[in-house]
């Protein structure tokens, strides 16, 4: 392993992301915040607990992994398109590096960024509810893999994208109806069983479910299998990167 | 001593079906400088290319240091350094940033001193700290080879360094190249310009539509280039030259009418005056005397248009 290569691509993306470090928050803190007052509290207030926790707190998870899950994506898929785009990549193709190490460096300092953001954005969820976590350490390791899982399918994205506009459609398209179908404003178990059953197909759902049982010991689905699930995800995101690099699809002529 | 770079049946058909490589063979011996003079679209962009490993060959093999450069290509490209034809530079980096991100890249310790020595020697050390969008095209470029010489190759590639740039730094780059050679560093480098290969080459060698048509030693192209032509026109067509100055040098042209002179101008006598002295005593009248110089860019021009011959 290079792991020199790995470290020095990781530390330049991070330079990157620490230039525009408050743009970086100031929009997933204001957008949270906004989300809270309006479901929160203009809503939730109508709306009676839900599998035993109020709304404002049921919100919580959900909320953390619609920033966590976009802010991956965006910043993986931007991370890779940007040298991809005006050329820097000639130089990560002409190194001794190998695929692994370039994702790793790529893939960790997406991850790192949406992780701080998620870590900001509970921190803003504690100033508007009051909860607490019941298992922190299994939150923590939920929220690692998700920032993972998503950079993984974000630099594919950006990778297979051939300009700006297929760049921002297909989180757009994609990843925000999945999300905001995955119960993160809602349980699973309240909608209609055929929508319950669609929703099985949904990565997302797993996500979340897990998610929120690390909160409040209540989920959708088995933990079990939320674990498997987003294991078998992050699976298939490696697979895919590894033909991608084998095959250079899309990167080498 | 085995060629540090060896490339052997080097075939590249692009996406489209293109071919820009049609079967190239090309060796180069450790601490040579090679000169690849080629008209656009010949394919010096894409050979670099393959050999450094940003694009795929269709077929053949390509060693550098002894290394295949797909096979074991962690050591090959551990010793390639490649200064691009385009400007490929991410503009709100800061020049020394950039530099140290190169060397960190190909598995190299952090090593100031020697980025410091890079900076200063392209001038760019006072620039170090500003984003890469500041600089002028020619500084652009200097931030490129310095990248490229962070990571201490021992085969450096340079493709069209000197296209549109500055007289000063085009000097600057032949010192550099001149002292790398010192260091033993081996260099291949792409030119439209064929004072530049004239001016820095150990070798020269031609490419056009994707075939190597002519490598050969830098020296022994000059020979060739050194010949020149006198050519004696006469007033009077006569058919035959004269006994008195009958010699291999002397030809007639085809309708009589010029006596051709082939001579060395690197010799110690030309043999003109001597020329033009027979030429009086043998009764022949001058109308006028033209001389023509054989140049690279003749052979290459040549060169280059056999090639295009169906
Ligand atoms: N990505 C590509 N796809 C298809 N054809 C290409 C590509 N890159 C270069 N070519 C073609 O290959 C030929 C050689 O190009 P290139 O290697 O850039 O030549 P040079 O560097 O000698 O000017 C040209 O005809 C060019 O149009
Ligand atoms: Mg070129």
């Amino acid at each position: 392993m290079n792991w020199t290569a790995v470290k020095s691509i990781y530390l330049f993306e991070m330079a990157r992301f620490f230039r525009t470090i408050t743009q970086s928050f100031i929009s997933p803190v204001l957008s949270t915040s906004l989300y809270f007052v309006v479901f929160g509290a203009a809503i939730g207030s109508r709306i009676q607990e839900v599998e035993g926790v109020s709304y404002g707190a049921f919100i919580v998870p959900g909320l953390i992994m619609l920033s966590v899950i976009t802010q991956s994506i965006s910043n993986a898929s931007f991370g890779i398109y940007f040298p991809k785009c005006i050329g820097t990549i000639f130089e990560l193709l002409s190194a001794p590096v190998n695929f692994l190490e370039i994702v790793m460096g790529y893939v960790g300092a997406a991850a790192t960024k949406a992780l701080f953001i998620g870590v900001i954005i509970l921190a803003t969820a504690f100033a508007f509810v009051d909860f607490e976590i019941q298992y922190p350490l299994a939150m923590v390791g939920f929220l690692v893999l998700t920032c993972i899982s998503f950079s993984l399918m974000g630099f594919i994205i950006g990778i297979w994208a051939g300009n700006f506009e297929q760049l921002q459609l297909v989180p757009l398209l994609i990843i925000t109806p999945l999300v905001f179908l995955g119960g993160s404003f809602y349980s699973i178990s309240m909608l209609p069983p055929v929508w319950q059953i669609i929703s099985h197909f949904n990565p997302v759902v797993y996500l979340i479910s897990g998610f929120r049982w690390s909160f409040f010991g209540a989920a959708d689905v088995p933990i079990g299998i939320s674990l498997l699930a987003i294991g078998l995800f992050t699976a298939l995101c490696i697979a895919v990167i590894w033909w991608i690099f084998k095959t250079g699809w899309r990167i080498r002529q | 001593m085995p060629p540090i770079v060896e490339i052997s049946a080097l075939r590249k058909a692009y996406a489209g079906g293109f071919e820009a490589l049609k079967g190239v063979d090309l060796q180069i011996a450790e601490g040579e400088i090679l000169a690849l003079l080629g008209p656009n679209g010949a394919g010096k962009t894409t050979l670099i290319s393959t050999v450094c490993g940003i694009t795929t060959a269709t077929s053949g093999t390509v060693r550098v240091g002894g290394h295949d450069t797909v096979t074991d290509f962690r050591a090959a490209r551990a010793m390639i350094g490649l200064v691009p034809q385009e400007i490929n530079l991410e503009p709100f980096e800061k020049v020394q940033s950039t530099v140290k991100f190169s060397r960190g890249l190909f598995g190299k310790p952090a090593n100031p001193a020697l980025i410091e020595k890079i900076l200063r020697q392209l001038s760019l050390w006072d620039k170090r700290d500003s984003q890469i969008r500041e600089l002028s095209g020619g500084m652009k470029r200097r931030v490129l080879i310095a990248k490229a010489l962070s990571h201490e190759p021992r085969v450096l590639f340079l493709d069209e360094p000197t296209a549109g740039v500055d007289v000063e730094l085009r000097r600057d780059m032949w010192e550099i190249v001149a002292e790398l050679k010192r260091d033993g560093v081996t260099i291949i480098l792409t030119t439209h310009y064929i004072e530049e290969a004239e001016a820095i080459a150990d070798r020269i060698g031609v490419i056009a539509h994707g075939e190597i048509l002519l490598v050969e030693d830098k020296a022994k192209l000059m020979a060739r280039m050194g010949k020149k032509e006198l050519e004696v026109q006469l007033s009077e067509p006569i058919i035959e030259i004269p006994a008195s100055l009958a010699s291999d040098a002397l030809r007639l042209n085809d309708d009589g009418t010029a006596l051709i002179y082939s001579y060395d101008t690197r010799g110690e006598r030309t043999g003109i005056t001597k020329l033009l002295a027979e030429v009086a005593a043998a009764g022949l009248i001058l109308r006028d005397v033209v001389t023509r110089q054989s140049s690279l860019e003749d052979i290459f021009v040549d060169l280059v248009h056999e090639g295009e011959a169906p």
